[in-house]
């Protein structure tokens, strides 16, 4: 097994692992900082899929920005999420959590089917990819193309979600102030 | 791509599962990953044009207004039920 092989399924482990026990804790705090983790490994296994410039903006965006926001909704909404996140003193497979159990487990079923199907390697548009060498090369860094592309052939969608996001921070701090005191 | 379908899954675990909404917002944004995962993955064969990845961009930036506005929604429903136990919330206007 090579490094890179090996790498990867560390990686994979490191994101499963913490994903899952995000979904089993049961404090709310450990989770959040779990998912930190799982951000974490992921940006990893981007940076494995030689995207390093994703990977950065990864760790940058959620790592940074959700997170903390995240955090931040936490502390502000103080003891009763506690309270809450407490409170859930239920197992990670019992009764109260079977029918979620059940829907996800066999979702997972359907989509693994759907994987070993889809039979990754043999695509027709990945062969020509390989065979016409459009392969993003090992060595290489993407990330001046990913600039000139961003400016030139992805300019509508890029203007068109700074725009989104615009919209977005308004629509946020319109929506957390506080109410007016009614006259 | 096995990663991603876990990953997948064990995000909606999560949002069917857990009674606090900022659990559910984590799987949310698990979900996400999810899909950017398997954007980044494949446009590893896509030099020219970088689709993949850009998208991947996209995507990222999405989640994140996503995540801000769904934020402010959640403080402002905890500021007049003072939970923030979906299964609590019931009533559209007071």
């Amino acid at each position: 097994m090579s490094l890179v092989q090996a790498m990867f399924y560390l990686m994979a482990f490191v994101t499963v692992g913490s994903a899952l026990v995000v979904a089993a804790g049961k404090n709310l705090v450990r989770s959040i900082f779990l998912f930190f983790v799982t951000l974490f490994g992921l940006a990893g296994l981007y940076v494995l899929a030689l995207a390093d410039f994703v990977a950065v903006t990864q760790i940058v965006i959620y790592v940074g920005g959700i997170l903390v926001l995240i955090l931040f909704a936490f502390m502000l909404s103080g003891k009763e999420a506690l309270a809450t996140a407490e409170q859930q003193k239920t197992k990670f497979i019992s009764l109260h959590n079977l029918p979620a159990f059940i829907l996800a487990a066999l979702f997972l079923v359907v989509m693994l089917n759907v994987v070993f199907k889809a039979d990754i390697n043999n695509l027709p548009w990945i062969k020509t990819a390989i065979a016409t060498k459009n392969v993003v090369p090992v060595n290489g860094t993407g990330i001046n193309d990913i600039g000139v592309g961003l400016m030139t052939r992805y300019l509508l969608p890029f203007e068109v979600i700074s725009v989104l996001l615009m919209i977005a921070l308004v629509g946020a701090a319109h929506l957390s102030r506080k109410e007016p005191v009614e006259a | 791509m096995l990663v991603s379908v876990v990953l997948f899954c064990i995000g909606l675990f999560i949002i069917v599962s857990k009674k606090n909404a900022i659990q559910i917002l984590i799987g949310i944004e698990l979900m996400l990953n999810a899909a950017i995962l398997n954007l980044v993955a494949f446009g590893k064969f896509d030099k020219t044009n970088n689709g993949g990845q850009v998208f991947a961009l996209f995507a990222i930036v999405l989640a994140a207004a996503t995540t801000a506005v769904a934020l402010a929604i959640i403080l402002n429903v905890y500021r007049r039920y003072k939970t923030i136990d979906p299964d609590k919330i019931n009533q559209l206007k007071d």
